[in-house]
């Protein structure tokens, strides 16, 4: 039998399917959660995808995060069940506390959509296995809220202890997608929490998962395949 | 009819873009001498029954939790007086 993963469906959400697919390419089998499920169907990991829940009213995350179905899954994600917050979900998982710092509006405040460059700092992780350390990776980064903020505490905290799992690579020409898309301090794009097991970043892995379409690399997948490989093994 | 109003401002030491759009543009429409503009969110809250210290609490915990991110936002309570929430009615 395969991993069940979890996809919670937020009103707003827009990259469930998209990351419904991603988890089957992989080899796992997707499982749809709604949000106002009480409980998690018993899924071995969850994603959290983009989109804008809630109109991002508020704060970007900030009422998904009062959903039903976070009761569950902050609970069982502070007990070590694999999460993954992509885009809204990463908003999402900073304004539930899984995460620290948290959101604001692009620097330029703009809307952005583009094929980015990054690094991966941390393959560690529950959801980054799969990749080796230093690697340059393209997949797609589209949003309105994506820059990143901590205080310098917090900040130094995360990279002393390895949890920037993602930065934007920022040598390069802006139209080849390099460069901080959004003031994210530090060029972080994305962060895991202490034990490695809940991971958070802005751009899309959901999207480049098949050569067909979005970048025509594969530079996502390695996300679902980590952990599938994780939950099999385990 | 009571009001209780929350008042919520992105910390000093964060970059506040949007204020910032609106600072540069008051030379255009001919302010001078503004150096700085941040912007917040005002919340307005139509309390039923009295004001007490308990209800106070409450909204403290709400503002705390929901209303503001205390990670990026600072916030304050305050309650409107009856005056001025009668002049608005009206």
């Amino acid at each position: 039998m395969t991993a069940r993963i979890g996809v919670v469906t937020f009103p707003g959400s827009l990259d469930d399917r998209d990351t419904q697919r991603a988890i089957r390419l992989a080899g796992a089998e997707p499982v749809v959660l709604w949000h106002k499920d009480k409980d998690l169907k018993q899924v071995d990991a969850v994603v959290l995808p983009g989109g804008f829940s809630y109109g991002d009213y508020l704060r970007a995350g900030a009422i998904a995060r009062f959903s039903p179905v976070m009761g569950a899954l902050i609970e069982q994600a502070k007990a070590g069940l694999p999460v993954l917050g992509i885009c809204n979900g990463f908003q999402l998982l900073t304004e539930a506390h899984l995460l620290p710092g948290a959101m604001l509006g692009n620097d330029h405040l703009h809307f952005i959509c583009r094929d980015q460059k990054l690094r991966v700092e941390n393959a560690e992780t529950a959801w980054t296995s799969d990749y080796t350390v230093g690697q340059e990776i393209s997949i797609p980064l589209k949003n309105m809220d994506g820059r990143y903020v901590a205080d310098e505490y917090t900040l130094d905290k995360l990279e002393a202890e390895g949890q920037v799992a993602f930065r934007y690579l920022v040598r390069g020409e802006a139209a080849e997608g390099y460069g901080n898309p959004n003031g994210s301090l530090r060029d972080i794009a994305g962060i895991t929490n202490e034990a490695g097991n809940v991971v958070g970043l802005m751009p899309h892995p959901e999207h480049a998962t098949e050569s067909l379409i979005g970048t025509g690399r594969t530079d996502g997948l390695p996300f679902f395949t980590s952990i599938l490989k994780k939950l099999v093994t385990a | 009819m009571a009001r209780v109003v929350v008042d919520v401002m992105l910390k000093p030491e964060i970059l506040d873009p949007q204020g910032q759009a609106v600072q540069r543009a008051l030379p255009r429409l001919g302010f001078d001498g503004i150096s700085d503009v941040r912007q917040g969110k005002r919340f307005e809250l139509e309390v039923d029954g009295p004001v007490d210290e308990a209800a106070l609490a409450r909204i403290h915990d709400l503002a705390e939790s929901f209303l503001a991110n205390t990670v990026i936002e600072d916030f304050t309570v305050r309650v409107e007086s009856d005056d001025v929430v009668a002049e608005a009615v009206k």
